[in-house]
């Protein structure tokens, strides 16, 4: 609130316009550019809070499910050794006592160790977490690249056979169970045509310092599979989303203007249409890209791909508390920051909302 | 010499309640550098017509009898590709409502500049350019900082000066604007409408200008014609249309209309309303509301020529 305070355009004076003019600012663009000042800064401190009350939620819960200790000793570990490795691992404390210390810790970088791997909680994450996002981002790829041409091919001529059969397929891609689809590509590609491998991530190659499954053919080929499985669904709905945007948007008089001034019709769809149903499109994207970090639990556990979804799995029947709220934690930061990303990319795609931010 | 040539044009519309004859035999020509005034109540076929022209009626309308001739060019035969070619070169329109015509997400630059390279081999520096000065034309101030801006940074006004320097682009031969003043303040609607008179005048473009108000068109047009139905019911040089009017409806436009009118005279409403489309009364669609009708009138009214006026009515005014 102070921060809208700084400078309302009542207060900006001489001064302002002055420097507005040498930095060949406009009146709006000024305004817009401090109104997304204030807006990101507002949503940092919204982040804070929910990752306080997220980490709050998660210790409580892990510790309501049972007592590590129990899964991680043998059956007939004796009442001394039990008290020696609860104390070790800080669970002999009250519970108040055991969150304020992880929270002082966190607040320092420090998540605590696993119980299970015996490393700090985030190492385990981080070193599983590139291999699903790899396979999440090609399958949101995989969604757009192949959902948005379709849909639009199907706007564009509603009512017949190509719009028919692809309304159908779609309506099989997110109908059918995710599991099944992902039983039936290893059936045919794997099993009896026998062109890509079905398990595990492959022999990643290493590009620019970084370790990845697209460096190397041998990893996209081990890649292709799961990342088709992933998207199916959500290219189902890019394809019924983008349909119904091409289909409200042809119909409106700028498009007809734009008719009357003589674009071609391959303009008008690929610009005038595109550029107005990118808007919805853009926040299904979010909400999409999330589903598909969840989703790719199954698929994981499918395709045996080494990411987060199958440690989170593992982590939560072994009750290892840190490794799960590490894991929820980084979770809910990806969240907000792809929330972040679709505001600012509706800002981008909107003009109207660029100037009415303020 | 004749620009464009429309006869008996009809365009149509199969709705499920029945057919719709929005444009049902409509003839008139335009000569160049002439400018017409298409008048008649909400709904009489107007932008229809003007549609028609640009072969742009949106399904299930369909022109279905007819032709048009835009120098010596039948459109009804030509290409969807020849007619595209056209539409913004050489006849260009503007719509009836300013803030739904413009993409709200698109600059007003990128809209013009992609108008301009849909007919020309041109780079995009030249193209800005050369929207650049049609702004400055129809007075929009700073033209070149404006380009960069959204249509929803535009005021009513301004959206609209846009949409007729984009109509200049090309400088066409034709421009149909379709009441692009009816949603402007009195003010700017007569500063536009002067200078869009001016425009076309040092252009030599032929001007439809499609308007329910006489009082707008009467400044502005040579020749006026009354559409009532679906059909031109009266049309004749301005002055001789205004003066003495032939046709009963066109007298009681006159009648109403805040020009004609004597002052301290109350105006007078011609009374009753527009037939809907779909059930136009038998003979003369007037009818119901004409104070002259006699017995011929339930027959189909055919058109009275007296170069240069004509008029479709069995018992016309002015005459005993
Ligand atoms: N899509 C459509 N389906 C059915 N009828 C239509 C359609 N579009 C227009 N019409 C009919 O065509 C007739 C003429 O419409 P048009 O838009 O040309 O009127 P207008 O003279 O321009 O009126 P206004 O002053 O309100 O713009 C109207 O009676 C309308 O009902
Ligand atoms: S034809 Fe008859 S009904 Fe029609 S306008 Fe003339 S007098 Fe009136
Ligand atoms: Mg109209």
């Amino acid at each position: 609130m102070f921060v809208h305070n700084l400078a309302s355009p009542s207060q900006v004076g001489q001064g302002g316009l002055t420097r507005r003019w040498r930095e060949h600012v406009t009146e709006t663009e000024y305004r817009a550019r401090r109104a997304m000042t204030t807006f990101v800064i507002r949503r940092l401190m919204q982040a804070v809070m929910v990752l306080f009350a997220t980490s709050l939620i998660v210790f409580v819960a892990v510790y309501a499910i049972g007592d590590p200790l129990e899964i991680l000793l043998p059956s007939d570990a004796s009442e001394t050794e039990k008290a020696q490795v609860a104390r070790s691992l800080g669970l002999d404390l009250p519970l108040p006592v055991q969150y304020g210390r992880f929270l002082w810790a966190a607040l320092h970088g420090d998540f605590g160790n696993s119980f299970v791997y015996n490393q700090p909680a985030m190492t385990v994450i981080f070193e599983r977490l590139p291999a699903t996002l790899e396979l999440t981002i090609t399958a949101l790829l995989m969604s757009l690249l192949i959902g948005l041409p379709m849909g639009l091919w199907a706007g564009n001529r509603p009512g017949t056979m190509v719009d028919e059969s692809i309304m159908t397929g779609s309506i099989l891609g997110f109908s059918l169970p995710n599991f099944w689809q992902g039983m039936m590509l290893i059936m045919i590609f794997a099993v009896w045509l026998g062109w890509l491998p079905s398990t595990g991530r492959g022999e990643p190659g290493t590009i620019f310092g970084i370790t990845t499954s697209f460096a190397s053919w041998d990893g996209i080929r081990h890649l292709i599979l799961p990342a088709i499985n992933l998207s199916l669904g959500n290219m189902a709905v890019i394809i019924r989303l983008t349909r119904t945007g091409v289909q409200e948007t042809l119909p409106l008089d700028f498009v007809k203007y734009a008719r009357a001034r003589g674009l071609s019709e391959r303009r008008i769809l690929m610009v005038h249409v595109m550029k107005i149903i990118l808007i919805p499109i853009v926040t299904v994207i979010g909400i999409e890209f999330g589903t598909l970090v969840a989703f790719a639990v199954v698929t994981e556990t499918i395709f045996a791909w080494p990411g987060v979804g199958k440690l989170i799995i593992d982590s939560i029947s072994a009750l290892d508390r840190p490794v799960v709220v590490a894991y929820i934690l980084v979770m809910v930061t990806l969240f907000i920051a792809i929330n972040l990303a679709v505001d600012v990319a509706y800002s981008l795609l909107d003009p109207r909302i660029r100037s009415r931010a303020t | 010499m004749t620009l464009l040539e429309v006869s008996e044009l009809k365009t149509w519309f199969e709705t499920p309640a029945g057919t719709v004859k929005a444009v049902d035999g409509v003839s008139f020509s335009l000569a160049k550098g002439e400018i017409i005034g298409l008048v008649g109540e909400s709904g009489s076929g107007k932008s229809i017509t003007g549609f028609s022209i640009l072969g742009l009626v949106d399904p299930p309308g369909k022109v279905v009898g007819g032709s048009i001739r835009f120098n010596g060019e039948d459109l009804r035969a030509a290409s969807e590709e020849r007619l595209r070619a056209l539409r913004g070169d050489r006849i260009a329109m503007i719509f009836q409502d300013p803030m739904m015509t413009l993409n709200p997400v698109l600059s007003i630059g990128t809209q013009m500049v992609e108008t301009v390279q849909a007919h020309r081999r041109m780079s995009r520096a030249d193209a800005r350019a050369k929207a650049r000065d049609a702004l400055g034309r129809v007075g929009i101030p700073r033209p070149e900082e404006r380009l960069d801006a959204y249509p929803h940074e535009f005021s009513g006004g301004m959206r609209q000066r846009v949409a007729i320097a984009t109509a200049l682009l090309h400088e066409p031969d034709l421009i149909i604007a379709d009441e692009p003043t009816t949603a402007l303040d009195v003010t700017i609607q007569s500063q536009i409408l002067s200078e869009v008179q001016g425009l076309a005048a040092e252009m030599g473009m032929g001007l439809i200008w499609i308007s329910h108000d006489l009082g707008v068109v009467a400044g502005l047009a040579d020749r006026i014609a009354v559409m009532y139905a679906g059909r031109i019911v009266e049309e004749g040089p301005r002055d001789d249309v205004l003066d003495a009017p032939r046709h009963p409806y066109t007298s009681g436009l006159v009648a109403s209309a805040p020009i004609a009118n004597e002052r301290g005279k109350p105006l007078r409403q011609i009374r009753g309303s527009a037939p809907s489309a779909l059930h136009r009364p038998e003979g003369c669609a007037f009818r119901p509301r004409c104070d002259h009708a006699g017995d011929l009138c339930l027959n189909d009214v055919p058109e009275t020529c007296a170069t240069p006026r004509r008029w479709r009515c069995f018992y016309p005014m002015g005459s005993s």
